[in-house]
């Protein structure tokens, strides 16, 4: 979004139209896209102008989003995260163990367990040199088996009122894991945009030789996005084991690593590497919401929802490709 | 036929987003002859020929191809008529064989309809021979040496029966005997008929093989002149838009300083690195500009890579400023003071998607943050004195480096070294595919950082830049030194001498010790 500060000036008033307007094309295409959307249903939907209804459909995407937002700095490495559903897997298994404890101890408790799993990502990845698809394809495997053992296949219930909170719980009426989900994104905008964490995830994955031999402790850098992208799927597997007030191993995260994946890519991240988009993550994760909520209020089947989904992760793709 | 024109480009306007790369252009290629396009990076020569092969579509103009109106939409339709382009980073298929690279998609094929590879393998063998090349055909093109490489295109692009090849830059990695092994391709192909148009920085090599010069200046025709009736500084005062004075002033001979009595600051002892370094072993002393010279696999880059960090030695030892060293990273060497500028820019260099501020300030952000925050004004501060005192040309500094010329991004990347404020400065090949205006001002940044204290260990495959540049110059070959020139020793003569004396078996085919780089090379083995 850089381009947005291209200087002006020394070109024909026509030059500048073009390129203004490509550039805020691109810039704004997601929220245009969403405010249209918004209005559309306005129109069309009963009851979607309630707060209620918007609070819902975040709601429904803020552990996909917090995923997507780990697997933003993964893919702006040029790497990719599979295992992101198997670890929210293994973490509502883990955290039930910790019932009897605070739960700020259950939660740090669990991410730190789910950390070491990014860890063993991030290690087969950087240090022995797997490529990410293969490497965290072999933990989205095991990891989803061993929490399975652990519970022997059963749903684990439970009744702890504190913990639930996270996930069915409403400051000002406000859904926990709507606010949960702006908090991480703000945090994780703040490190990409203003820290210099942010400038080596990006030179890393646009250019991985040069950032090495730039200085750059490439191998690190990669670490470090596999354990944020365990920990913030960790995250969501506490939120939605929260909600559920129960622990599924089976069923828990399935396919998000898709769902995320493909967020990322509407958000505007590119799947080679490079400058990873936060907010476009975000943006795109509350379009997929707004698509199936259209669908859905509307009572039309779900199907139809996963084919315009389709359609709009290639038109980002479309849209993303280098001008020539 | 020899005043027949072949090509006729006329009033050529391309636009591109934000500026206007050509601005009427016009180009006339006669049958059969070499003709040299010139210009500074950014003149519009690139996107000139992207619009001969078809690559890009141009706004305005004519194109007149053998007396037909043409306009291309796809690189392919281009080839069908008979034009074909032989590029700077060499396109072929790394594990096929020559024949397969030379003849693909349209391989002779048997009454089956299966490929006929008998046939097939004499073909190929048949078009390298007629250009005076004799290698097995059977095996796979990444046997054989980047020269090789080149010819292999070029077979393609004769056996296609092209009437015009282009050549953008194709001698950047090939070093002085492969040049000419090129050259006397380029006769040939001259000699049948077919026209060339040529592309190169290295004005001595359009004055050996070219016969017209048509030269462009920001998207603009500045002339076609035939290339007698051109001198070399005539030619440079066209390119850059300067008198012909300023022109002698930018191309004139550093005078050679011995710096040995300085302190030594990096000394090398008997240092091995994989199969390419044997044995090599120099001082480099302070504010001293230290040549290395040898041909392409010589062990130059390899030898400046273990300096710097990036390949781990596996024997010798490095002392820097007087202690024994043993850099596992080039972060050590970059904190311990020694920078190096590798020779792909591209590859290794820059960041392409990032802006020149972050590029300048990558190698040292931490500099400019403080708890992991950057400090956008301390960047601005270093930054807009890099761009002032290397002359980058940008609009901003916010412009991503990949939309620069190559000799702005090499600016970019010697500030991104220098805000590090290193002792030892390493270049490898610092002004590979950058024109001479941008060339001449890197030239004399190297000076001045020579003057300023830092001790600068040069690679260069144009021996001239060498010798304009280092006081002194140690020759490598087969990943040894074979000798060290000083003073007025530092001749291209001396270096060819010397690397001819070393010469311990055959490479290349007629010649052997009496150094004769201007002899014919008549056999050519693969290397």
């Amino acid at each position: 979004m850089a381009d947005m500060n291209l200087k002006l000036q020394g070109m024909n008033p026509s030059d500048q139209r073009t390129l203004a307007a490509g550039v805020l094309a691109r810039r704004f295409a997601l929220p245009m896209v969403i405010i249209a959307l918004v209005i559309l249903n306005a129109a069309v939907t009963n009851n979607f102008l309630s707060t209620n209804t918007m609070w819902n459909i975040l709601l429904h995407v803020s552990t996909t989003t917090l995923v997507a937002i780990g697997m933003t700095l993964v893919i702006a490495t040029g790497g990719i995260d599979l295992s992101v559903g198997a670890v929210m897997a293994l973490s509502a298994v883990f955290c039930t163990f910790l019932l009897d404890y605070p739960v700020v101890v259950i939660l740090a408790g669990t991410m730190l367990f789910c950390a070491l799993f990014g860890l063993l990502n991030g290690v087969v990845i950087s240090y022995i040199g797997v490529q990410p698809i293969i490497a965290t394809l072999a933990l989205m495997i095991a990891g989803r088996g061993i929490a399975q053992v652990i519970t022997d296949g059963f749903l684990v219930t439970f009744t702890h009122p504190a913990f639930e909170a996270l996930g069915k719980g409403k400051v000002w009426s406000i859904p926990v894991p709507v606010i949960v989900m702006f908090i991480v994104a703000v945090l994780v905008y703040i490190v990409v945009r203003y820290m210099t964490y942010g400038r080596y995830v990006e030179a890393v994955g646009d250019n991985e030789q040069a950032a090495n031999l730039a200085g750059i402790n490439v191998r690190k850098i990669k670490l470090s996005v596999y354990v944020l992208s365990a920990v913030f799927a960790s995250l969501a597997g506490m939120i939605e084991t929260a909600r559920l007030s129960a622990a599924d191993a089976t069923r828990i995260g399935e396919l998000i690593e898709m769902d995320a994946i493909a967020t990322v890519v509407v958000g505007g991240t590119l799947m080679s590497g490079g400058r990873p988009h936060i907010w476009g993550t975000v943006l795109g994760a509350i379009l997929m919401g707004l698509i199936t909520a259209t669908f859905n209020m509307n009572n039309i089947p779900y199907s139809y929802s996963l084919v315009i989904k389709a359609f709009i992760i290639v038109a980002a793709i479309y849209f993303q490709r280098e001008n020539r | 036929m020899a005043d027949e024109l072949l090509l006729e480009m006329k009033n050529i306007v391309k636009n591109f987003p934000g500026f206007k790369a050509l601005k009427g252009v016009q180009l006339e290629i006669r049958k059969g002859e070499v003709h040299a396009l010139m210009g500074e990076n950014g003149a519009g020569k690139s996107t000139l020929i992207k619009i001969m092969t078809g690559v890009y579509r141009h706004d305005e103009g004519t194109i007149v191809l053998d007396g037909e109106d043409v306009t291309f939409k796809a690189p392919v339709e281009s080839q069908r008529k008979g034009i074909s382009t032989i590029y700077q980073e060499v396109s072929l298929i790394p594990y096929l064989s020559v024949t397969e690279n030379i003849l693909i998609g349209r391989e002779p094929k048997t009454r089956l309809g299966t490929i006929n590879w008998k046939k097939a393998h004499e073909k190929a063998r048949a078009i390298l021979l007629g250009m005076g090349i004799d290698i097995d055909v059977r095996q796979p093109v990444n046997v054989y040496s980047t020269a090789i490489h080149q010819m292999v295109s070029i077979a393609r692009a004769v056996s296609m029966q092209s009437k015009l090849v282009v050549m953008d830059e194709p001698t950047s990695s090939l070093d002085d005997h492969e040049v000419e092994v090129l050259f006397r391709v380029i006769r040939k192909l001259k000699a049948d008929g077919v026209s060339i148009l040529f592309v190169s920085h290295r004005l001595d090599e359009i004055y050996t093989v070219c016969d017209r010069i048509t030269v462009l200046r920001d998207g603009e025709y500045v002339g076609t002149w035939p290339i007698q009736e051109l001198s070399q500084t005539r030619l440079i005062a066209h390119m850059i838009g300067k008198s012909e004075s300023e022109a002698a002033r930018l191309v004139r001979m550093k005078e050679t300083e011995d710096k040995t009595n300085e302190k030594v600051i990096v000394k090398l002892a008997g240092i091995r690195q994989g199969n390419r370094v044997t044995d090599v072993s120099f001082e480099l002393h302070r504010g001293e500009v230290l040549g290395l010279a040898g041909l392409l696999g010589s062990g130059r880059t390899e030898t400046a890579k273990v300096v710097a960090g990036v390949m781990p030695a596996d024997g010798g030892t490095i002392h820097y400023d007087g202690l024994p060293v043993r850099f596992r990273s080039p972060r050590q060497a970059i904190r311990a003071g020694i920078a190096m500028c590798t020779e792909n820019r591209k590859t290794e260099g820059i960041i392409p998607n990032m802006s020149i501020r972050e590029n300048i300030t990558l190698a040292n952000l931490r500099q400019f943050s403080r708890f992991g925050f950057v400090s956008r004004r301390k960047q601005n501060q270093v930054v807009s004195d890099f761009i002032e005192r290397m002359g980058i040309k940008t609009p901003n500094a916010d412009q991503k480096i990949k939309n620069l010329s190559g000799g702005n991004q090499q600016k970019v990347l010697l500030s991104r070294w220098l805000a590090l404020q290193p002792n030892v400065l390493i270049l490898d090949e610092p002004t590979r595919g950058i024109d001479v205006g941008a060339k001449a001002e890197i030239h004399a940044i190297i000076q001045e950082l020579a003057r300023s204290g830092i001790s600068i260990l040069l690679i260069s495959s144009e021996f001239d830049e060498l010798i304009h540049n280092s006081d002194r110059i140690v020759v490598l070959r087969d990943g040894r030194v074979i000798g060290e020139l000083k003073g007025g020793d530092r001749t291209q003569d001396n270096i060819m001498k010397l690397i001819a004396e070393h010469s311990s078996h055959k490479e290349w085919g007629g010649e052997k010790a009496n150094g004769g780089h201007e002899s014919e090379a008549a056999g050519h083995e693969p290397v």
